[in-house]
C-alpha cells in the first residue's frame, strides 16, 4: 500500500495535527507560529488537490479508518459495513478542494490581520478545528460521523465568532448562533437515530441501498432537511447568518462560507445518495427550489439597504446560497426522469454545483476585502469610508473582480454558472428565471454602491491615517483572485474537469452505493 | 409487563419541554437548560432505540451465550453525543457569563445590539 492510499485520512489528520500542535509552536514565538499556520494550511490544500486528482483518475475512493476491510462477515454469510468509512467521490473531492483553498487564503490573511490581538495560539487551533470539521463533513461516508464533524465545526465556529470577546456584539452573535445550531444538530441526531432504528445501519451508501419510503423515512428526511437548511442559512432560518458572519474576524467569515456550504453538501448528499430515486414525489425538490427562490429575493432586498459592509456581504451570501439550491433542486426534480435530466436537469445541476465553487471563491474574497477595509479604516460603516482606491489600488482591483463575479457580469465565472441555471430553470417555469435575474440585478446594484462609497469619491476626513495593507493580506486575497480568474478564463476546462464529474457523482446514486456494497449483497 | 411505546412518549415530552423552554424563556440560563434537556431527550431516544426487552450485556466473554442482548451501537453513539453536549454546554455557559459581564442582565430582550 503506497502512501497515496492514505490521502483521505491525511486530509483529516493534517489539520488535526495543526490544531493541537499550534500551542506548542506558539511557545517558539510569533514567527514560528505563523510559519506553522501557513505551512499546515498549504499542506491541507495540497492533500485536497492530490485527493481530487486521485478521485478524478481512479473514481470513488473508500477508506476504512483503522482496518483493512469495512465489512463484517457473520458466520451466517451475512455482510454488514460496520467500520468508520470515508467515502470520497468526485463531489466530495470537489467540495474539499473549494474548502481547502478558502482555508489557505484565510490563513494567509489572518497572519497580519490578527497580528495585534492576543490569544493567537487558540485562534490557530480553532481555525484548524473548523477546517477539520468542514472537510470531515465533506468526506465522511457515515451518517453519525457526519453529525460528529458537524459538531466539531459548530463548536469551533462558536469560539471563532466570539473571538473578539471584548465586543458585546460578537458574544451576542455567537450565543444566537449557538442556540439555533445546537437545536439543528440535535434534529440531525434524532434523524440518524430514526434511520438506525429502522435499518440498523449508519453507512450512507448501505442506507441508500435498502431505503424504502415510509413514515419513518419521511420524518427523518424532514428533520435532516430542516436542520441542514438552517445550517446553510436558507430562507426562514437565516437570521443567525448576518450576525455571525459580520461579527467574526474577516478570515473566519471567509471560511464560514464554505463551512455552511458543507451543510448544503450534506443536504444534497442526503437527498441524492441516500434517498435518491426513492423520492418519487417532487415535494422535496420543490421545497429546495422554493426555499432557494425566497432566500435569493428576501436576502438580496435586505442587503441593498445595509450600510455596514460585512452585514451586506453576509446577506448576499444567503442570497447566493439560493442559486445553488435552485440549480441542484431542479436537478433533483427531474432525477427520476432520464429525458428531462439529459435535456435541462443536468445543466441545472452543473450550474448549481459550479456556483458552489464560484461562491466559495468570490464570497471568500469579498469578506477578505471587507476585512481589509476594516483594517485600513477601523470601521465597518460604509458612510465612514471613501476614496480608498488611492490608498490601496490592489484591494480595489480585487474587490472589482469579486463584485463582478458575484453580480454575474460576463465573462466572469459567476456569469457562467448563473447562465447554466437561467437556461435550465426556464424549462421548468419562466418565473423562476425572472426571480433569478432580478436578484442578479439587485446584487449588481448593491455592489456598485459599495464600490462607489468605499473606493471612489473624495477621501473621508477621518482616513488621513488609514493603515497600509500588509503583504500577507494581499497574498490571502490574491490566492482567491487567481482562482476566480482561472475559472473565468478557462470556463470550458473548469466545467469538464471540475464541475461535470462532481455533478455526475451526485446523480450517480448506484455508483455511490456500489462502492460500499459492491458484491457484498 | 410490557412497556410498549411509553419510553418514546417520555422522550417526546422531554424534547417538547426543552423546545418550549428555548422558545419561551427570556432568561439565558433557562435557555441553556432547555438545550441541555433537548440533548438529554435525544440521548434517551438513542438508548431506547437500542434496548431489547430482557436484553443482556452485549459482551460475550462476560455473559456467555444469551438469548437477547441490547444493541451496543446506540450506546456508543450516546457516549459520543454526551461528550459533545458537555462541551457545548460548557461553552454556552461561559458565553452567557461574558454576556452578563457586558450587559449586566440575563434577559434576552435587553440584549439587542444586533438589528437589521
Amino acid at each position: 500500500m503506497n502512501w497515496q492510499a492514505h490521502l483521505p485520512a491525511l486530509l483529516l489528520a493534517v489539520p488535526l495535527l495543526g490544531a493541537f500542535a499550534a500551542p506548542v509552536f506558539n511557545l517558539g514565538g510569533k514567527t514560528l507560529r505563523n510559519v506553522w499556520f501557513i505551512t499546515v494550511s498549504t499542506c491541507v490544500f495540497l492533500v485536497a488537490f492530490a485527493l481530487w486528482r486521485d478521485v478524478s483518475v481512479n473514481g470513488i475512493l473508500v477508506y476504512v479508518m483503522g482496518g483493512e476491510d469495512f465489512a463484517l462477515s457473520l458466520p451466517s454469510g451475512m455482510k454488514l459495513p460496520v467500520r468508520i468509512i470515508l467515502e470520497i467521490d468526485a463531489m466530495s473531492a470537489f467540495m474539499a478542494l473549494a474548502g481547502s483553498i478558502t482555508s489557505m487564503a484565510g490563513a494567509w490573511f489572518s497572519v497580519s490581520y490578527m497580528d495585534r490581538f492576543s490569544g493567537m495560539s487558540r485562534f490557530v487551533s480553532l481555525y484548524f478545528l473548523l477546517t477539520l470539521g468542514m472537510l470531515g463533513m465533506m468526506v465522511t461516508g457515515d451518517l453519525f460521523n457526519f453529525f460528529v464533524f458537524l459538531e466539531i465545526a459548530s463548536v469551533a465556529s462558536y469560539g471563532l465568532v466570539a473571538f473578539w470577546r471584548d465586543k458585546p456584539q460578537a458574544i451576542e452573535a455567537s450565543f444566537k448562533y449557538m442556540v439555533m445550531s445546537q437545536i439543528a444538530a440535535m434534529l440531525v441526531l434524532i434523524a440518524v437515530g430514526f434511520l438506525y432504528g429502522r435499518y440498523n445501519l449508519l453507512n450512507m451508501g448501505a442506507l441508500g441501498s435498502v431505503m424504502q419510503m415510509g413514515l419513518v423515512e419521511k420524518v427523518s428526511l424532514a428533520l435532516l432537511f430542516s436542520a441542514l437548511a438552517l445550517k446553510c442559512g436558507s430562507f426562514p432560518m437565516y437570521l443567525w447568518i448576518p450576525d455571525a458572519y459580520a461579527e467574526a474576524p474577516a478570515s473566519v467569515s471567509c471560511l464560514l462560507v464554505t463551512v455552511s456550504q458543507a451543510s448544503l453538501y450534506g443536504l444534497f448528499r442526503v437527498a441524492f445518495s441516500i434517498y435518491g430515486v426513492s423520492l418519487t414525489n417532487s415535494v422535496v425538490a420543490w421545497a429546495i427550489i422554493i426555499l432557494g427562490l425566497i432566500s435569493m429575493l428576501v436576502a438580496v432586498s435586505m442587503a441593498v439597504v445595509q450600510h455596514e459592509v460585512k452585514r451586506l456581504m453576509a446577506y448576499h451570501a444567503i442570497s447566493q446560497t439560493g442559486y445553488m439550491m435552485l440549480g441542484v433542486g431542479i436537478g433533483l426534480l427531474v432525477l427520476g426522469n432520464p429525458e428531462a435530466l439529459a435535456e435541462y436537469g443536468f445543466t441545472a445541476l452543473k450550474g448549481g454545483v459550479f456556483h458552489i465553487f464560484n461562491h466559495a471563491m468570490y464570497k471568500g474574497l469579498l469578506f477578505l476585502t471587507a476585512g481589509t477595509l476594516f483594517y485600513m479604516t477601523g470601521s465597518r460603516d460604509l458612510n465612514k469610508m471613501g476614496g480608498l482606491i488611492r490608498r490601496s489600488p490592489g484591494t480595489a482591483f480585487m474587490f472589482v473582480i469579486a463584485a463582478a463575479a458575484i453580480a454575474g457580469l460576463p465573462p466572469m465565472n459567476g456569469y457562467t454558472s448563473k447562465l447554466l441555471i437561467y437556461q435550465s430553470s426556464f424549462a421548468v417555469h419562466p418565473f423562476i428565471t425572472v426571480v433569478a435575474l432580478v436578484t442578479s440585478v439587485l446584487t449588481l446594484a448593491s455592489f456598485v454602491k459599495v464600490f462607489q462609497t468605499a473606493f471612489l469619491g473624495p477621501e473621508h476626513k477621518a482616513l488621513v491615517n488609514a493603515r497600509k495593507v500588509p503583504s500577507t493580506m494581499m497574498v490571502g486575497m490574491g490566492i482567491l483572485t487567481v482562482a476566480i480568474l482561472l475559472l473565468t478564463f478557462l470556463p470550458g476546462s473548469a466545467l469538464s474537469n471540475l464541475v461535470e464529474p462532481a455533478a455526475k457523482a451526485l446523480v450517480d446514486q448506484a455508483g455511490y452505493i456500489g462502492a460500499i456494497m459492491g458484491g457484498a449483497f | 409487563m410490557t412497556v410498549g411505546n411509553l419510553p418514546f412518549l417520555v422522550v417526546g415530552i422531554l424534547f417538547l419541554i426543552g423546545l418550549l423552554a428555548v422558545l419561551r424563556e427570556k432568561n439565558m440560563i433557562k435557555i441553556a437548560i432547555g438545550i441541555t434537556i433537548i440533548e438529554s431527550a435525544v440521548n434517551m431516544l438513542l438508548i431506547v432505540l437500542g434496548y431489547r426487552l430482557g436484553g443482556d450485556v452485549p459482551v460475550h466473554f462476560l455473559k456467555g451465550e444469551v438469548d437477547a442482548m441490547v444493541l451496543p451501537t446506540p450506546q456508543a453513539l450516546t457516549l459520543t453525543a454526551i461528550v459533545i453536549a458537555l462541551a457545548t454546554s460548557a461553552l454556552m455557559l461561559s458565553v452567557i457569563m461574558l454576556l452578563y459581564k457586558h450587559y449586566g442582565t440575563l434577559n434576552v430582550d435587553e440584549i439587542r445590539r444586533l438589528r437589521g
